[in-house]
């Protein structure tokens, strides 16, 4: 099914490659790759799972995939520039080529949030990794019960995929919330941390299946105001982050107690992390 | 030949060869030379910078005949035996899986192809067949335990695989335990019992200088066939069994395993942590040492005119603090959290990732710290004051 699956197999640590079809900045420390890969190869992934991007000669990371899961014939990658290869790789045009290994980790549960009310709450860049369950959810509106997306960014310059935020916020079955941490003049919406969108938000308790990505610290306050409107603990997800070096479960860097967070996560149903959550340094 | 975890116990009995045989030490150097004559190159002890390590072994003439190790936290010294024992020390510095996964290795290099474009060309290895001489019991669970890491998961190192499909194991049963060693505590040695083509057990007094060989594989029987051998005698197994068994009783050291995974990640606020953390210098020389850690590293580079790159793999440690970086900074800054990691990792966590513990008693991350901070003391004294209870649950707070 998954495109480098042969490859990725024999040599799980060689990358193939990728020319940059498009490139688009998004705000003004992000932008979003279109990939198309080397021999017209299909790409197939489910939503949450990410790549390791390898800029020539500087280095490789994971960045999660924020495209469209039904789509094959191009690869995106949503990516904020923080340092070292996050910056060269916003220095390549389109044309570039850059290494692509994967898709590798664990998947939102889409499937599983099927007939329930679903919650996604993305801080940030959070809502990259997010945006193949909006695909998902909007293509199969009708497996769900009510939707609602919780955005959090630090001011309204940050936020990421405002067309298609706005498109979705035009829909009637849909519920978006934005809050920015300060605002602008031009700003008429929320301000303040997200986690105070939570208590308002139009969801069943009982019933609802809340998605979660953004700042670990982030996370831990959504979860808790979850928690505090009596979503349990197994109908919370979280995509976790930790340095990784080789995606496979191999190298060591990403683990997090008994977990390998690049194959057994990113995505993690909140119950199966918990007892480490909230143990500082683990 | 094959991964030790899939074979059996039991020694394979071949036709026309033994499943048991006696050798005199002289038949040392045909063993050397038959492996070396069939391809393999052979590795074994030798002594170094004062040191016994493992390296290209050519004739038993390089083995340190006569020479025992005294080891004991952060101490290491060579001391002559009052015998010719080949085998007589325990382990050194180094271990076998500088030999299955290499300290460094290239993974593939890449090649600029006109502007913003580049081909990538995979690393072709042809493993050379290699022969480990006197892989003590411990270092074969460790073994088995990188096979289970390396082989065993979704994903296989392929080059740790075809260097472990070439490797031909000659084991060697203890006679001599260091002060260092609590491998019986672990169970997983001083006696060798799987994983082996060939096992030896040295014996040596004042009459005789002899190895009862036993097989574990064809390969290892195939090989017995080309010695000057004579049958085992009950008398010959006896005597070997009890020189083991002596080593096993002469053990100082011992880690008390009994819930130890729950011990351990219940109490991942215990004062003990922080104690340990203003002894340990984070210098990584444990994890260097240590048989099953398997942490590697990246690094990306690129000649000057910036035409070819490559991406080579290396060792790495969980006590650097560059390990858990993330944006923004470490996870683990503090030495509490990086020493609490390698411990809850060894002898708990790898217990859920791989089934089984990450430590095998084998005592060098003892002798080579350098201020001899000791896993088995720092067990003992989280044991000594854990709550009694130590319950997971209680962990989250919601
Ligand atoms: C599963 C997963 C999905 C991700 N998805 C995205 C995404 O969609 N978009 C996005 O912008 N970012 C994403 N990140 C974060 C992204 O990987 C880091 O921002 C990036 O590695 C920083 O690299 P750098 O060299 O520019 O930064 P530097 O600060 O220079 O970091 C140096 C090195 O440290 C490691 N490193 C640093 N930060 C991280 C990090 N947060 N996670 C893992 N390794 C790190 C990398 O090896 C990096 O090369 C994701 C991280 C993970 C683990
Ligand atoms: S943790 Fe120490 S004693 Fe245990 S296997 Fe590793 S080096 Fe040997
Ligand atoms: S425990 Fe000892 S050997 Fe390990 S990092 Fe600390 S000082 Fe170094
Ligand atoms: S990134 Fe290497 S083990 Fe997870």
């Amino acid at each position: 099914m998954f495109m480098t699956n042969g490859q990725v197999a024999a040599r799980p640590m060689t990358p193939v490659v990728g020319r940059i079809r498009r490139r688009r900045r998004e705000t003004q420390d992000t932008f979003t790759l279109e990939i198309e890969l080397e021999k017209k190869r299909r790409f197939s992934f489910a939503p949450g799972q990410f790549n390791m991007l390898y800029v020539f000669g500087v280095g490789e990371v994971p960045i999660s995939i924020s495209g469209d899961p039904a789509e094959s014939d191009v690869v995106r990658h949503t990516t904020r520039e923080v340092g070292v290869v996050t910056g060269a790789m916003r220095g390549l045009k389109e044309g570039d080529y850059l290494g692509i290994r994967g898709p590798f980790g664990s998947a939102w549960p889409v499937e599983e949030a099927e007939g329930r009310d679903v919650v996604v709450i993305a801080g940030g860049i959070g809502l990259a990794p997010l945006r193949p369950v909006l695909y998902h959810l909007m293509d199969h509106r009708e497996r769900y019960n009510r939707v609602t997306i919780l955005y959090g960014a630090r001011t309204p310059e940050d936020i990421l995929y405002k067309q298609e935020l706005g498109r979705w916020s035009a829909r009637l079955d849909v519920e978006v919330f934005a809050t920015v941490d300060r605002a602008t003049r031009t700003w008429h919406g929320n301000v303040g941390v997200i986690t105070t969108l939570i208590p308002r938000a139009p969801f069943d308790p009982k019933n609802a299946l809340a998605m979660v990505c953004g700042p670990e610290i982030m996370m831990h306050f959504c979860v808790r105001e979850l928690h505090r409107r009596g979503v349990t603990s197994d109908r919370i997800f979280v995509s976790m982050e930790r340095n990784m070096q080789c995606a496979i479960g191999l190298c060591g860097h990403c683990q997090y107690g008994p977990h390998f967070v690049c194959k057994d996560g990113p995505v993690f149903r909140f119950d199966q992390i918990e007892e480490f959550f909230s143990v500082r340094e683990f | 030949m094959e991964a030790s975890a899939q074979q059996e116990e039991k020694p394979v009995a071949v036709e026309g060869g033994l499943r048991t045989g006696m050798i005199n030490a002289t038949e040392m150097q045909r063993l050397i030379d038959v492996l070396r004559k069939e391809g393999y190159q052979v590795l074994g002890p030798l002594l170094r910078d004062g040191a016994i390590v493992y390296d290209e072994v050519e004739a038993a003439g390089d083995l340190p005949a006569g020479w025992m190790d005294e080891q004991e936290g952060g101490v290491y010294h060579l001391k002559r035996r009052d015998d010719d024992a080949l085998f007589g020390f325990a382990v050194g510095p180094h271990s076998w899986k500088r030999y299955l996964f290499p300290p460094m290795r290239r993974l593939w290099q890449a090649e600029r192809k006109g502007k913003g474009k580049f081909r990538v060309i995979p690393e072709e290895e042809t493993p050379q067949r290699r022969a480990f001489l006197g892989v003590r019991a411990c270092e074969l669970a460790a073994i088995a335990i990188q096979d289970r890491i390396f082989m065993q998961g979704p994903y296989v190192d392929p080059v740790y695989a075809a260097r472990r499909q070439n490797t031909v194991i000659v084991a060697v049963n203890c006679g001599h335990a260091a002060a260092t060693c609590f491998c019986a505590s672990m169970d997983t040695g001083p006696q060798v019992r799987q994983g082996f083509d060939l096992a030896l057990t040295e014996i040596v007094d004042a009459e005789r200088h002899v190895f009862l060989v036993e097989t574990g594989t064809e390969t290892g029987a195939a090989l017995l066939a080309k010695l000057e051998a004579r049958p085992a005698t009950n008398d010959d197994l006896a005597e070997a069994r009890r020189i083991v068994e002596r080593t096993a009783e002469s053990m100082q050291r011992s880690l008390d395993t009994t819930d130890v995974h729950d011990l351990l990640l219940g109490n991942l606020d215990h004062p003990r942590w922080d104690e340990v953390a203003d002894r340990c210098l984070a210098c990584t020389n444990c994890t260097m040492v240590c048989p099953t850690c398997f942490c590697s590293t990246v690094e990306d580079l690129t000649d000057l005119s910036g035409k070819t790159a490559e991406r080579v793999q290396l060792w790495d440690s969980c006590f650097s603090m560059q390990y858990s970086y993330i944006h923004g900074g470490s996870v683990r800054m503090s030495g509490m959290a990086r020493y609490r990691q390698w411990l809850t990792h060894k002898l708990a966590s790898w217990i859920d990732q791989f089934g089984t513990s990450g430590c095998v008693g084998c005592g060098r991350c003892i002798t080579w710290c350098p201020v001899g901070i000791d896993l088995t003391e720092e067990v003992r004294a989280i044991r000594a004051t854990a709550p009694p209870a130590p319950a997971l649950e209680d962990e989250s707070e919601y």
